[in-house]
């Protein structure tokens, strides 16, 4: 999974009758610390998230597919959390 | 799979009910020197890692053959904690 | 798939039970010159490879098929030792 923030909803009247009903958001990927990594995705929402919340992103076809609770949806993005915090605490050297 | 650390842990009260009881962290993924490498993940944890450990990260589709992942809406876990890596150069 | 070389070994004593007794190796992706070529990933062994050792790799989903009808949680997996290769530099390139 990655941190997002959703950056906008995106309305789609003709889609695959699998995405029927499913709301699409727009969302950029974020490092731990929030800072936009400059990819932005299209995501089915399963979580309820709105414009501006910090998300749990799965970017993987069969993982957004169970998101949506639909079999062979062609989807492969989902969002499936809203953050609530990201504590990175005293960050520890990456480096050994 | 890849070597990653853990570098902070989130916390997500909205989320697909399937994931209400697993812990997510964020892992930074290393190379097989233990130097950061690649983008950080959110990673569901199945072995109880903590902070600044190093772990092993399983991502795609084969995340959910670890734990009780299988219905699961989720693209990485953590399935072990690293206790040593041993490299030999060529 | 992918050919690699096994770099290193990795223990990790608290795991995930579907990688119990399995061995986990460091591996290095290789271009066909035989140079390393991308980031270097853990894969379980399925054949008995060594460190050194020149393997061929598979990746997703189906690197957990060798141990089938264990369900084990890889992504990554050496399912051959590769003996030789050839590259024939007159091919034209694609």
């Amino acid at each position: 999974m990655r941190l997002g923030r959703v950056t906008g909803n995106v309305v789609a009247t003709h889609k695959n009758e699998k995405l029927t009903g499913a709301k699409l958001l727009l969302v950029e990927l974020l490092d731990a610390a929030g800072v936009p990594d400059g990819r932005s995705l299209l995501a089915v929402d399963a979580a309820q998230a709105g414009v501006g919340d910090k998300v749990l992103v799965v970017i993987e076809g069969r993982a957004a597919g169970a998101a949506l609770r639909r079999r062979a949806a062609p989807v492969d993005v989902a969002v499936v959390g809203v953050v609530d915090t990201v504590d990175t605490g005293a960050d520890p050297p990456l480096a050994p | 799979m890849l070597l990653a650390r853990i570098i902070g842990t989130v916390v997500a009260t909205q989320k697909d009910e399937r994931l209400v009881s697993s812990k997510l962290l964020v892992v930074q993924p290393l190379d097989a020197h233990r130097a950061a490498r690649g983008g950080q993940l959110v990673a569901v944890d199945t072995v109880d890692a903590g902070f600044g450990e190093t772990v092993l990260i399983v991502s795609g589709s084969s995340a959910r053959l670890a734990g009780q992942l299988q219905e699961t809406p989720v693209d990485a876990a953590i399935v072990g904690i690293v206790d040593t890596v041993e490299l030999t150069e060529h | 798939m992918q050919l690699a070389r096994v770099a290193g070994t990795v223990v990790a004593t608290r795991k995930d039970p579907g990688l119990h007794g399995l061995k986990l190796l460091v591996l290095q992706p290789l271009a066909p010159d035989g140079a390393a070529a991308g980031a270097s990933l853990v894969g379980v062994d399925s054949i008995g490879a060594g460190v050194g050792e020149t393997v061929f790799i598979v990746r997703g989903r189906e690197a957990s098929f060798p141990f089938l009808p264990r369900q084990v949680p890889t992504d990554a997996a050496v399912v051959a030792s590769v003996d030789s290769w050839f590259v024939d530099d007159t091919a034209p390139e694609s």
